[in-house]
């Protein structure tokens, strides 16, 4: 097990060293920055400064090198388009933000994906199991900015309940409607996932034991069929975080949430480039440890399952 | 010699008509309703968008400033939008991108994803080492993360000056309106899951007596990759491409909200949402129209997916 994890952890980094270099070479070969981009063209002279301020003009190895070893020690660099402001500094602004809205999303997800799974395979080919499919293909399938806009028509201009944008916090109303559009995602292949893995799990002979043996129809789903059912259900988390954030590329920017994905999406727009590569690091290496946590886990709740 | 034998006198009770499995196939996919539902929708999308410029009342990027943010009316069916644009002949304008991008999409898949797939499969070694890591580190991350910063950076060298191949591109990219480098982004990620798909098809079916036994009568690699093991790929092939169809209509989608796709006024239906998100304050039906034509066709292909790999692959059916 240990030699395992070693193995895992050990595998990430090639894996993360490729996607930064990948990302670190196209970002350099992209051209400009948002210097370029302004009205007046700036003098040579002031963007020769911005070159050396930023060292842009060092050996493309050099600045590769310098950044990786910054970035060991947690620092991005600075962002080209809030001058004041370093890459680390932005991260950790927008992240808390994100990460709240994320984990909010998530516990949505568990708390309506699971339930609507096992009901729909509790009541299979009945009018619930297909109100609920055509709920589930219509959440995999409606893209982040699809569902957050018809959820703003719907539930803050036809029916004023909720604010139509901004970010107060988690304990502020302006939370439900972008936790709904980014968990209705996730939530969706939640349910399809559980729904095929509760019947699947309703084949086997213990099932057919525990219903023999008297047991309420209740507590055979619940105690019997619910818990092996739900290991497959665990490997889905690494999707559905890589869902949460491309989700909140469009969610955040537009619902007016001052998180990371928003900010993600200004730095691509923007053309700050060392804000875009500190990002998809992050992004990636989020992704990696996940993806491998589900890999371990997996071992804990199934022992049947051994890494060697 | 063989002889004829002579035709016995007694009723030979008639036989089942063999049924190869496509007609099977095509048997549970009729039997499937929201799959037949939506393979007419699909139809009609395809018909919509061939005909769009007959269909359509008005050229997509005619403006009328009179006529702006209309509500559904006779003169124009789905309204006008805030440059007094015909919604409903921008929308039938713009069901060709999105069905552009779905043909795209399949082609790199039977293009880029099967034969790399069935290389990596049959000839193993190296190649397929190499093959099956880079299909590994690249879908190790999300789709659209990598897909922004390649298009980020295809935007910015092809909105340059070029010269040579890159002018090429560049021209080429032009004249679609930026549709060249969403097709190449995409191109970037969409044939991995089939790729790997087919490998392991192919790793398990190499195993088989029949492909023993065509190499046993002489039968090349290449003819055994091409005559027996292929058409025995195609049915997953065939599901998997449909599943990943309204991924990459989305994808287009969203990168023409943000403004990463297609260039205005060509009317993507991302670029309608992004206006209509603009406007949806006090002309909700700008957003609602194109939003909702967006999940149909999304839902649609997603159903027949669904169709598909039941009809094509009973064992995946749970129930």
């Amino acid at each position: 097990m240990t030699t395992y994890i070693l193995r895992r952890v050990l595998w990430m980094i090639p894996s993360l060293l490729i996607v930064f270099t990948i990302t670190f070479l196209l970002v350099h070969a992209t051209p400009g920055g948002p210097w370029d981009e302004s009205e007046k063209p700036l003098p040579e002279a002031v963007k020769q400064n911005l070159n050396k301020q930023y060292h842009l003009d060092d050996p493309l190895w050099k600045q590769y090198t310098d950044y990786l070893v910054n970035a060991l020690h947690g620092d991005f660099g600075p962002s080209y388009r809030f001058v004041e402001r370093s890459v680390t500094d932005i991260v950790q602004q927008t992240l808390p933000v994100s990460a709240q809205l994320g984990a909010l999303a998530i516990l949505f997800a568990v708390i309506v994906g699971i339930p609507l799974g096992a009901l729909a395979a509790v009541k299979r080919n009945t009018w619930i199991d297909f109100t609920a499919s055509l709920i589930t293909v219509a959440g995999i399938a409606s893209p982040p900015f699809v569902r957050i806009s018809l959820l703003i028509v719907v539930f803050s201009l036809a029916l004023p309940w909720l604010p139509s944008g901004g970010w107060e916090g988690i304990w502020d109303t302006r939370v439900i409607l972008p936790t709904v559009a980014l968990g209705m995602g996730p939530a969706a292949l939640l349910a399809r996932y559980t729904r095929s893995s509760l019947l699947e799990t309703f084949t086997n002979d213990y099932m057919r034991t525990a219903q023999a043996k008297g047991l309420s129809p209740r507590a055979v789903v619940m105690y019997h069929a619910m818990k092996n059912a739900l290991i497959p259900v665990v490997t889905v988390a690494g999707v559905t975080l890589a869902n949460v954030i491309t989700g909140s590329f469009f969610i955040e920017r537009i619902y007016g949430v001052p998180g990371i994905g928003r900010m993600f999406i200004d730095s691509v727009t923007g053309r700050d480039y060392p804000l875009l590569l500190g990002l998809v690091l992050l992004f990636a290496l989020l992704i990696s440890v996940v993806n491998l946590i589900v890999d371990l886990s997996y071992a804990l709740i199934d022992p049947r399952i051994r890494y060697q | 010699m063989i002889q004829r034998i002579p035709a016995l006198a007694v009723d030979v009770p008639a036989v089942r008509p063999s049924r190869s499995l496509w007609r099977d196939a095509w048997r549970r996919v009729i039997a499937n309703r929201p799959a037949v539902v939506s393979l007419v929708l699909v139809l009609l999308l395809i018909a919509t968008a061939l005909l769009a410029n007959f269909l359509a009342p008005y050229p997509f990027a005619q403006q009328d400033l009179d006529q702006t943010d209309l509500g559904p009316s006779a003169a124009h069916l789905l309204g006008t939008d805030q440059l007094g644009r015909d919604l409903l002949s921008r929308l039938l304008y713009g069901s060709r991108i999105s069905l552009a991008v779905a043909l795209v999409d399949v082609l790199i898949v039977v293009v880029i994803g099967l034969p790399l797939g069935l290389f990596a499969g049959f000839l193993g070694g190296r190649i397929d080492t190499i093959i099956m890591r880079t299909v590994d580190i690249l879908l190790a991350f999300p789709n659209l993360l990598l897909i922004i910063v390649v298009i980020t950076y295809l935007r910015a060298v092809l909105d340059l000056p070029q010269s040579g191949f890159m002018a090429v591109v560049g021209g080429l990219d032009n004249i679609t309106g930026g549709l060249l480098g969403v097709f190449i982004a995409l191109g970037l990620v969409s044939w991995l899951t089939v790729a790997r798909l087919v490998r392991g098809q192919v790793l398990s079916l190499k195993e088989m007596q029949f492909v023993e036994a065509a190499r046993m009568v002489g039968a090349s690699s290449g003819r055994i990759m091409l005559r027996h093991l292929l058409p025995n790929t195609l049915a997953p092939v065939i599901v998997a491409a449909t599943f990943g169809i309204p991924g990459a209509i989305a994808t287009e989608a969203g990168l023409s909200f943000l403004g990463l796709g297609v260039r205005p006024p060509l009317p993507s239906w991302g670029i309608l949402i992004a206006e209509g998100v603009r406007s949806m304050r006090a002309f909700p039906h700008e957003l609602i129209v194109p939003a909702s034509a967006l999940a149909i066709t999304l839902i649609c292909f997603s159903f027949l997916g669904d169709g598909l790999r039941d009809a094509l692959d009973p064992k995946l059916k749970v129930d």
